[in-house]
């Protein structure tokens, strides 16, 4: 599957790794929904830790869009809060 | 629901929405190419945009610099000329400008680091664009509306994601372009003022002012003690060009112009 880091471009993920991202996610849930500042660093951390350790980058020019969309490393909780929300961030 | 889920769900809700405006999907194609040719103008005024400001931040670190240079300096001579009340006063100074140099450094950075991911951010929308534009002609060439719909979705939803992202991308190097443009303003201003301790571009710079007139008392210490030399040297030659001349006057002439040369060569040091 296709993975983004937001800044950063998309990675090829294996498939396998599924299971692992989805605990990785679930943390930087709970720490979003919990407005629990201490926890949402090291969550959002050790997400990207494991994307970038398991996946590849895809090819320049792959139109393919992603499955999963992760917030860039120093993406603060309100930045991701607004990410979260329809009329947040992202342009157009 | 999971985080980057409904990052990704987001996404592509602002793409479908693109694509639902246009009645044959087909239009979309061209609508979002153009849409990508303003964002790849709009990428590339932001990565032209922070080096400017990056610019700007190391002029700054360069006067710093040199006043600190100075102030270095000045601390040598005051030091010195026996006045470590001076010395001490400017190296205080310069401590002061080191502060504001490092929060430049740090600025400096952070600039140097969103310009090298705007500008690789700019290359990979530069790629997508590309493929995008044979794929749009491919697509309008060999489907029919109802044929191209899917096709077209994919096409649109991937580039519009990359756009979404490097818009983002934009929009924050630009916020904080401009709070670092303010505060390079501000130490612009605290340069002209004077108050950032920039007292050796003005031109009553006290540590200067107070080493200069140190400066020209010993010069005119100097000039005496050189007068007097040359009295006393004055005097000299002629008892030895006196008392010589049977000697023959070559041998005498050669000893007084080197004794007239010596205070001359002291000057010099």
């Amino acid at each position: 599957m296709i993975v983004r880091i937001l800044g950063e471009g998309q990675l090829e993920v294996p498939d396998s790794a599924a299971g692992e991202l989805n605990e990785l996610d679930g943390a930087l849930e709970t720490a979003v929904e919990r407005d629990d500042e201490e926890a949402f660093r090291p969550a959002l951390t050790a997400l990207l830790a494991k994307v970038r350790e398991v996946g590849s980058p895809t090819e320049a020019g792959d139109l393919r869009p992603s499955e999963l969309i992760i917030p860039q490393p120093d993406a603060t909780m309100a930045e991701v809060r607004k990410l979260l929300t329809d009329e947040g961030l992202i342009p157009g | 629901m999971s985080v980057v889920k409904r990052v990704s769900m987001i996404f592509k809700a602002k793409a479908n929405r693109a694509l639902d405006k246009m009645e044959d999907p087909r239009e979309t194609l061209d609508y979002s190419y153009q849409r990508q040719l303003e964002m790849l103008t709009q990428v590339r005024r932001g990565v032209a945009d922070v080096a400017t400001s990056r610019k700007r931040v190391e002029l700054q670190m360069n006067t710093l610099q040199q006043q600190q240079a100075k102030l270095d300096g000045q601390a040598r001579t005051a030091l010195g000329a026996g006045r470590e009340d001076l010395a001490r006063e400017a190296l205080t100074r310069k401590s002061a400008l080191q502060t504001q140099l490092g929060d430049l450094q740090t600025q400096y950075q952070s600039l140097q680091a969103d310009e090298e991911k705007l500008t690789a951010a700019s290359q990979r929308l530069q790629s997508k664009v590309e493929a995008f534009r044979t794929q749009k002609e491919t697509i309008k060439a060999t489907y029919t509306a109802a044929e191209a719909q899917t096709r077209i979705g994919e096409a649109v939803s991937g580039i519009s994601e990359e756009m979404g992202d490097v818009g983002m991308a934009v929009q924050r190097a630009q916020d904080k372009t401009a709070q670092m443009q303010a505060r390079a303003g501000a130490i612009d201003e605290l340069m002209a003022s004077g108050a950032l301790d920039d007292v050796t571009a003005q031109p009553n710079d006290d540590i200067q002012r107070e080493l200069d007139s140190m400066g020209a008392s010993h010069d005119v210490d100097r000039e005496l003690a050189r007068l007097k030399g040359e009295l006393d040297q004055g005097e000299a030659p002629r008892e030895i060009e006196g008392s010589a001349s049977g000697a023959g006057g070559t041998t005498g002439n050669g000893q007084a112009g080197r004794a007239a040369d010596q205070p001359q060569a002291g000057e010099g040091s």
